[in-house]
């Protein structure tokens, strides 16, 4: 009797509970999983890290800026070219087909790095 | 070298003492560019406590110029969160100076994002600067997303290319380049094929008496190549001016102040009215700097700049904010 109504607690627990989610969260995070894997480099420092990143065709990198000055991220090939990015934006491009992809940061140059798509 | 005892006086331009190698030791000494252009005596002469004492500008036909660099216009983070306001000083600092000066160059980034509101508030600010003739080169920060098209609209003066120019004033020949467009990736600053041939045209007909004065954005001599201090095809800029007999290099984009003499060249950089940067390698990387509040204005500043027709070198002393 006892674990029967601690059962049905728990059940109304958790029903309330879900229902408290928000809808919108369950569908991203499900789409999430559905979508190709997206990775980051983070800018800090005047460098890109990780500086070369190494990824499954398909991927969408996304980079963002945490150093406290403006950069960019140019593909040395002309592949992507972002907009200057101030702190906090972001960049992103989906890199569908395998190579080596050498960038750098246009506003200071000796920033470089490279994604390696497989 | 060894077993020398007394300096020799090499090159005594001026003719009051003073040659470049005393010149070298005293900067080793000071550390910064300002102390030993005032004791450094290449200068002596034309110190500020100096300039008093000399009359009337007009027929010693004294020039006097002023450089201001890196307003960042848009900058908003530590150390300086408003670079408006530091300007604004700059531009009272420039007009409490004795000798007022005729005009401003400014060594580049003017603004931080290139964005038109923040050409418009330097501009705004600098209307209320007494020389109000000011000559613009651009920065790295001033030519983002449109290839500096906006920036050359603003500023042109009638410039080739991506913005170089030159002009004259009392006798002394002024050169605008421009060594921050087309970086390559891992490069340095860089002026260009086209522009380096217009700067040998340009120069190849003055007398060698006459004194240069080149301004830029980043250094055209090699401060610290680690951090992109430097210019990659500077060498062959030089090599165009090797037959004048003064030289002056003015350039920004470190936001430090840093002086160094080779031979008839003298470079030069300024501070920046916005927030300065750590000395080479001092720092894992060139950015802003962070100092306490009450620090900023010290390590913010302007350059002066005065000549006088007929001596050799140019007096080049740096001010800071406080």
């Amino acid at each position: 009797m006892r674990r029967s109504v601690s059962i049905a607690v728990l059940t109304v627990a958790l029903v309330i509970g879900l229902g408290t989610i928000d809808i919108r969260h369950v569908s991203v995070l499900a789409s999430a999983q559905q979508k190709a894997e997206t990775t980051e480099v983070k800018i800090d420092n005047f460098s890109f890290g990780p500086g070369t990143l190494t990824v499954p065709a398909g991927t969408t990198v996304t980079w963002i800026n945490r150093d406290d000055i403006p950069h960019t991220v140019v593909s040395t090939e002309g592949v992507f070219k972002s907009k200057v990015l101030d702190t906090d934006e972001k960049f992103s491009f989906t890199f569908s087909k395998a190579g080596t992809y050498p960038y750098f940061c246009s506003i200071h140059p000796k920033m470089t790095g490279k994604v390696i798509v497989q | 070298m060894a077993g020398k005892l007394k300096d020799e006086i090499l090159y005594d331009h001026n003719h009051d003492g003073i040659d470049r190698r005393g010149f070298l030791k005293c900067m080793a000494w000071a550390g910064t560019g300002a102390l030993c252009v005032m004791s450094g005596g290449v200068l002596k002469s034309y110190s500020l406590s100096r300039l008093p004492e000399m009359s009337s500008k007009e027929s010693l036909g004294e020039l006097s110029f002023v450089q201001i660099s890196d307003s960042h216009m848009g900058f908003n983070k530590p150390a300086n969160p408003d670079v408006a306001g530091t300007l604004k000083a700059a531009v009272d600092k420039i007009n409490a100076l004795s000798a007022p000066p005729e005009f401003m160059l400014h060594t580049g980034d003017v603004s931080h994002l290139s964005k038109p509101e923040e050409f418009d508030t330097v501009d705004q600010i600098l209307k209320s600067a007494k020389p109000q003739d000011v000559f613009y080169v651009p920065g790295e920060h001033d030519v983002l997303n449109d290839d500096g098209k906006q920036f050359l609209e603003r500023y042109r003066r009638g410039s080739k290319g991506a913005g170089w120019y030159s002009f004259d004033k009392k006798g002394a020949h002024f050169i605008g380049l421009v060594n921050v467009m087309n970086l390559k990736a891992g490069g340095l600053g860089t002026l260009g094929h086209e522009q380096l041939e217009w700067l040998e045209d340009d120069v190849k007909h003055l007398k060698h008496s006459t004194p240069i004065v080149v301004f830029a954005h980043i250094p055209l001599w090699s401060v610290y190549p680690e951090w992109g201090w430097g210019t990659e095809d500077s060498a062959q800029a030089l090599s165009y001016l090797k037959k004048f007999g003064s030289v002056t290099v003015l350039n920004g984009h470190i936001h430090q102040t840093l002086q160094k003499v080779e031979g008839n060249v003298t470079f030069h950089t300024a501070a920046s009215t916005a927030f300065p940067q750590p000395q080479p390698g001092k720092a894992d990387s060139p950015g802003p700097m962070k100092v306490p509040a009450e620090q900023l204005k010290s390590v913010l500043g302007i350059t002066d700049v005065n000549y006088v027709q007929g001596q050799h070198a140019l007096a080049v002393v740096d001010l800071t904010l406080a």
